[in-house]
C-alpha cells in the first residue's frame, strides 16, 4: 500500500515544493507534534513529558548536555527507538495530525527520514546507496531512480564532486562527502522531515559548512530537526531551538530568544557555558 | 624564540637502551617467541609434505600422474589409482556443503536476527556442544539415526518427483555417497551457524538503522544490507566447514559403504580418501601398497589446498568486482 502512496508522492512532487515556498510557510503549519511525550528505557526513563510542535519547513536545533534525551526524543519521531529491545513511549506523537504510532512503521520511516551521527553508508557503490532507500519502497523504473539519484545528491551538493564516480564504492569518500552521501541516501525517498542527529560531530569545520549550507538549501522542500552539541551552528542554522536538560524539555523558542534572553535561569547557565 | 632555550643537564632522556634492557623491555621477548611460534607451525607443515612426497616416491614412481586418473584399486594386483576416492571425497563435502551452507546461514540469521537474546544464547550453546561432539557418534547416529530416515522417508520422496535423474536411480541400501553427505553436513553445520552468527551480531547497528531509516523492512534490512555486510566472516565460516567436511574421516567411514566407485547415482556405495587411508593402512602389505596410501595422503592435502586457494580467489574477485 505504501508503494502507491509513495508513487503518487514522487509524481506530485513539484507541487510540494511549490506549497513550501509560499503559503505553508508563512502559515507556520505544524508538521510533528509531541504531546506529553514519556519514554522509558527498561525502568529508567529518559524523557519526561516532553510536548512541544515542529513547525514545516523549518529549522528546529535541540541543544544541551550529552545524556539529556536529545538522541531518544529524535530517534522516537521516526520510531527508531523500537528497534531497541525493552523500551516503552507514553504520549502522543503526531505527524500531520495523525498519530505516528498507529501508521505502518516503513511509511513513517519513509516519511520521517533520519541522518545519524557517525556517517554510515553502506559498503555498496554511491549510486545504489543512494538508490537504495527508492528500491526498497518499491520504485523498479530506471530512469526515475537515475533522476532521484541525481536529484539527491544535487540537493546534498555532492553531485559535481561524485558524478564521475557513482559506480565508485561509497567508502572511497571523504568522511565529509559520506555524510553528504548519507543525507542524499535519506532525500531520495522524499522525506516530509528530516531528522539529523549531530551530523556534524565527526566532520572538520569544512565539511561542516557545506553541511550547513545545504540544510539550509533544502528547507524549502523538508522539514528539519537537527541535533547538535555545538551552539553556534544552533544558533547559526535554527529557526526554533530546544533546550534539553536530563530528560526535560526546559524551554523551546525563537533560535534568538533562546540565545540572547532565554526566560529560564538553566538555559542562559548553559548558552552562556556556565553550565556545571 | 626557538634559539634561547637554556640548557639543562639531561636527566630523562638516557643513552640508548643496551640490548639486554631491551630484552628487558619486552619488545625482543615478544619478537622472538611470536617468531618462533609461527616458525614452528611452517616447520611442521614443511616436514608433513616432505615425509608424504619421500614415502610416496615408490608409487610416483610407478605410476606417476596416472595416479590420478585411474580408477582400479586393486591390492592384489598391485595396481593402485586414486580417482574414486577423489570423486567420493569431492562430491560428499560438495554436496554437504550445499545441504549446510544454506540451513547454517538460515539458523544463524534466526540466531542472531530473530531470537530473543535469551533462546538465542542457549541454542548457541547447544549448537556449539555438537561442533565438539567426537565425530564416531556422529557415525553411530548416521548408522542407527539418519540412514533409516533417509532409507523410508527421503528416498521414496526423491525416487517418486526426481527418480529420472541419474544422480537418484538404483537401489539404496543404505551405506552410500548420500548418506556420508548428509552426516557430513550435519557435523559442519555447527561451524556455519555459529560462526556466522557471531559476524551477523557484529554488523554495526548503524548499518541496519541506516537501512530501516529509510523505509526498509526489518527482513530487507536483515537480508540486503547486514547479510552482506556479514560476508566475508560467513564465506570463512564456509572454507571452516569445508576443510572439516573433506578430512573428516570416521564418520564418513560409517556411512559411505566403503567401495571403490564411481557412479553418478548418490544411492550407491563409495569410498573417500581419508576412509581408504584409515581402513587399509594397518593392513597393507608390502611397499607399494604402503606407498600408495601415503600418496593418497599428499593427494589429499593438495587437494584441501587446491579447493582452499580456488575458493578464496573466486571470493576474492567477486568482492572487488562488487565493492
Ligand atoms: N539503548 C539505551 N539503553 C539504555 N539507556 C539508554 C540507551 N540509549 C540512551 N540511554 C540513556 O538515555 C539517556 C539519554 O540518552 P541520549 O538520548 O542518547 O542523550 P543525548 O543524545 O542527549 O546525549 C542517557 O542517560 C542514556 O544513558
Ligand atoms: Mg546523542
Amino acid at each position: 500500500m505504501h508503494v502507491a502512496t509513495f508513487r503518487q508522492q514522487l509524481a506530485k512532487e513539484p507541487a510540494i515544493a511549490a506549497e513550501g515556498s509560499g503559503v505553508q510557510k508563512t502559515a507556520l503549519a505544524v508538521k510533528l507534534q509531541a504531546e506529553n511525550l514519556n519514554f522509558y528505557y527498561g525502568k529508567f526513563q529518559a524523557l519526561h513529558g516532553i510536548s512541544l510542535s515542529i513547525v514545516t519547513y523549518k529549522i528546529t536545533a535541540f541543544i544541551g548536555p550529552s545524556g539529556c534525551g536529545k538522541s531518544t526524543f529524535l530517534r522516537t519521531m521516526n520510531r527508531m527507538n523500537e528497534t531497541v529491545r525493552n523500551t516503552r513511549v507514553e504520549g502522543k506523537l503526531l505527524l500531520d495530525g495523525q498519530d505516528l504510532r498507529e501508521m505502518d512503521v516503513t511509511f513513517v520511516r519513509r516519511r520521517v527520514g533520519m541522518v545519524f551521527q557517525k556517517s554510515n553508508p553502506f559498503p555498496k557503490t554511491i549510486f545504489d546507496n543512494v538508490a537504495y532507500g527508492l528500491r526498497v519502497n518499491g520504485v523498479r523504473s530506471r530512469p526515475v531512480i537515475e533522476a532521484a539519484v541525481e536529484r539527491s545528491l544535487r540537493r546534498a551538493a555532492l553531485w559535481d564532486e561524485v558524478k564521475d564516480k557513482l559506480r565508485k564504492p561509497a567508502s572511497a569518500l571523504s568522511g565529509g562527502q559520506q555524510q553528504r552521501l548519507c543525507i542524499a541516501r535519506a532525500l531520495a525517498v522524499e522525506p516530509e522531515v528530516l531528522l539529523l542527529d549531530e551530523p556534524c560531530s565527526a566532520l572538520d569545520p569544512i565539511a561542516t559548512l557545506k553541511i550547513e549550507e545545504l540544510l539550509f538549501q533544502i528547507k524549502d522542500i523538508t522539514t528539519i530537526v537537527i541535533v547538535t552539541h555545538n551552539m553556534q551552528q544552533a544558533a547559526r542554522l535554527a529557526d526554533y531551538t530546544g533546550f534539553f536538560l536530563m530528560g526535560k524539555l526546559i524551554e523551546f523558542d525563537d533560535t534568538r530568544k533562546i540565545f540572547q534572553n532565554p526566560s529560564k535561569k538553566e538555559t542562559e547557565d548553559y548558552v552562556t557555558g556556565r553550565f556545571g | 624564540m626557538a634559539t634561547s632555550f637554556p640548557v639543562e643537564p639531561r636527566v630523562i632522556v638516557r643513552s640508548p637502551r643496551t640490548f639486554i634492557e631491551r630484552l628487558r623491555g619486552g619488545d625482543q621477548i615478544a619478537l622472538l617467541t611470536t617468531l618462533v611460534c609461527a616458525v614452528t607451525i611452517i616447520v611442521v607443515v614443511a616436514l608433513i609434505v616432505v615425509e608424504l612426497w619421500m614415502n610416496s616416491q615408490p608409487a610416483i614412481k610407478a605410476f606417476g600422474w596416472h595416479f590420478l586418473t585411474s580408477s582400479t584399486w586393486d591390492p592384489n594386483a598391485e595396481k593402485f589409482g586414486a580417482l574414486p576416492f577423489i570423486y567420493g571425497t569431492c562430491l560428499t563435502s560438495a554436496l554437504a556443503l550445499l545441504i549446510a551452507i544454506p540451513l547454517g546461514i538460515a539458523a544463524a540469521i534466526f540466531l542472531a536476527e530473530m531470537a530473543p537474546p535469551q533462546l538465542s544464547n542457549l541454542l548457541t550453546f547447544l549448537i556449539e556442544l555438537l561442533a565438539a561432539v567426537p565425530s564416531v557418534i556422529y557415525g553411530l547416529l548416521g548408522i542407527f539415526v539418519l540412514v533409516p530416515l533417509i532409507r523410508d522417508c527421503l528416498v521414496p520422496v526423491l525416487v517418486k518427483f526426481f527418480g529420472y535423474l541419474p544422480i537418484f536411480q538404483g537401489d539404496f541400501y543404505g551405506v552410500s555417497f548420500l548418506s556420508a553427505s548428509l552426516v557430513l553436513s550435519v557435523m559442519v553445520a555447527p561451524f556455519i551457524i555459529s560462526v556466522s552468527r557471531e559476524v551477523l551480531l557484529a554488523v554495526p547497528v548503524e548499518q541496519r538503522e541506516a537501512a530501516l531509516a529509510v523505509g526498509a523492512t526489518k527482513w530487507e534490512a536483515t537480508w540486503q544490507i547486514v547479510l552482506p555486510n556479514a560476508s566475508t566472516g560467513i564465506i570463512g565460516s564456509v572454507f571452516l566447514a569445508l576443510a572439516r567436511a573433506l578430512g573428516e574421516t570416521m564418520a564418513v567411514t560409517m556411512v559411505i559403504g566403503n567401495t571403490p566407485k564411481i557412479t553418478a547415482s548418490l544411492f550407491s556405495p563409495g569410498y573417500s580418501i581419508a576412509a581408504v587411508i584409515a581402513n587399509e593402512f594397518a593392513e597393507a602389505s608390502g611397499r607399494l601398497y604402503v606407498s600408495s596410501l601415503i600418496f593418497l595422503g599428499l593427494v589429499l592435502f593438495g587437494l584441501t589446498i587446491v579447493i582452499n586457494a580456488v575458493a578464496r580467489i573466486l571470493v576474492l574477485t567477486t568482492t572487488q568486482r562488487s565493492a
